[in-house]
């Protein structure tokens, strides 16, 4: 579903990814790992085509970036840290407005059915300023989703939400991933990341440096790989 | 469900009827610039202390100094309510034209300006003594505005990923629009001293050739504006 072979990033004179390589099968829920400044989100944003690769090959459903955006963008779903919903319109009409950019067949269905699925149906009519960060985390899940995509990218999806908000979150995050949409989730919460993810990355200094699924990681042993990739990758770069 | 691409329309629909909807509730952006405009004719009104004749040349030069400022306070906060909750990458990733959402932000600009118009010329009128109701002057303001929020919506949305956006877009945006706002301030002052509209043909004219290309410029650049 998605393929990345020896991707490049520079901002000026500094190279945020170095030829990073990485892929994520159908179905598949993959945690990306790593400290500050890895290059997580620049990563996730060249996904989202709202940035360009500068050298490398990046295909998403066999549709190759940056020239086949439009195609990839109506596959994807995102979900930041940010609620990218507007706070003056309801959650209905937040919904039905994104549904209408993705040109969505039945939107009222959809939308209804969406609004379910993320447990809003009850605020539907209220503005989505009156929502507390957790709801709105959730309206952001819906928006995202609306369009049924293939690849649903979420960054940092956790941040500034409270212990009950981010159970609920798991829980829709969860629900989507065994409707078999591919998810790529980018997080610094190991043991909520342990939880959800079927496939956990480390990418630091600008490469994914391990790799390891789930089911071959002992029970907290999560935290034993990410600290000891950790310390591999920084004695490589001392030598 | 199949994957579809947003058609240029009714995305285009879309994004007027989001921004006059959330306006409509909120409403911060027209009421900022209608005060906004309101103080600059009452501040006017009292430093020109001018006898009729005087006060009628200035007239047109005033109006079109109170719609340039107000409507940067607009195009300021039309830009800003997409970027602070990051509605704007949510308007990137959907897969749709990129001009589209630039024609779509454009237009509700043009709408937000000419509601401030309609409510600030009959008080103009008032504090001015000049007959501003003339269909003339109602198709220098439209075509003044049009090339206005063209140019605005086009450098706003370059502003906007800057630290200092509020500064910056009346730097930018100035300069380029100065030919626009002389002819409009030309073909006012022709249309308010009631002379024909033919008189002021050569503005008009410039007003309109200003319009198109930038709405051709704005359709052309937007996608590489609004990239990373």
């Amino acid at each position: 579903m998605i393929e990345v072979r020896k991707l490049v990033k520079r901002f000026g004179h500094k190279t945020v990814l170095k030829k990073l390589d990485f892929d994520a099968q159908q179905g598949e829920f993959v945690a990306l790992l790593g400290p500050n400044g890895a290059g997580k989100t620049t990563f996730l944003r060249i996904l989202a085509t709202l940035s360009r690769p500068s050298l490398g090959l990046v295909k998403i459903a066999g549709f190759q970036l940056p020239g086949q955006a439009s195609a990839v963008r109506s596959r994807l779903g995102v979900v930041s840290h940010l609620p990218l919903l507007y706070g003056d319109l309801t959650a209905e009409e937040n919904l039905r407005f994104f549904g209408q950019l993705y040109n969505v067949e039945h939107l009222k269905t959809r939308v209804d059915t969406v609004l379910d699925l993320v447990g809003l149906s009850n605020r539907r009519r209220d503005m989505v300023r009156t929502f507390s960060r957790g709801m709105q985390q959730r309206l952001a899940i819906g928006r995202a989703i609306i369009h049924d995509p293939d690849v649903l990218l979420l960054d940092e999806p956790h941040t500034g939400l409270d212990q009950d908000a981010c159970e609920m979150l798991d829980k829709v995050l969860l629900q989507v991933s065994a409707r078999g949409h591919t998810l790529v989730m980018t997080s610094h919460d190991l043991a909520r990341a342990a939880g959800l993810a079927s496939r956990f990355d480390i990418l630091t200094r600008g490469r994914i440096q391990a790799s390891v699924q789930s089911d071959a990681l002992a029970e907290d042993g999560l935290l034993a790989f990410y600290r000891q990739t950790l310390e591999q990758s920084t004695t490589e770069a001392a030598v | 469900m199949k994957p579809r691409k947003g058609s240029f329309v009714r995305s285009m629909l879309a994004i007027i009827w989001k921004d006059l909807a959330a306006e409509l509730r909120s409403r911060e952006l027209v009421s900022a610039m209608l005060v906004f405009a309101l103080l600059v004719i009452f501040i006017f009104n009292f430093a020109l202390e001018l006898d009729a004749q005087a006060r009628a040349t200035v007239t047109a030069g005033v109006l079109w100094v109170t719609f340039t400022f107000a409507g940067t306070i607009g195009l300021n906060r039309s830009m800003a309510v997409e970027k602070d909750r990051g509605c704007l990458d949510g308007l990137l990733l959907a897969p749709v034209d990129r001009s589209a959402i630039y024609f779509g932000k454009m237009l509700s600009n043009l709408a937000f300006m000419l509601m401030m118009a309609v409510i600030i010329l009959p008080v103009y009128s008032l504090f001015y003594n000049v007959n501003l109701f003339n269909p003339a002057l109602v198709l220098v303001i439209f075509l003044g505005s049009l090339g206005y929020v063209t140019v605005g919506t086009l450098l706003s949305s370059m502003a906007v990923q800057a630290r200092t956006r509020d500064i910056l877009l009346p730097i930018l945006l100035f300069p380029v629009v100065l030919p626009l706002v002389v002819a409009a301030v030309k073909a006012s002052t022709v249309v308010l001293a009631g002379q024909p509209l033919g008189d002021a043909l050569a503005y008009l004219n410039l007003m309109i050739v200003y319009d198109v290309i930038f709405i051709a410029v704005a359709f052309m650049v937007f996608d590489f504006v609004v990239e990373e």
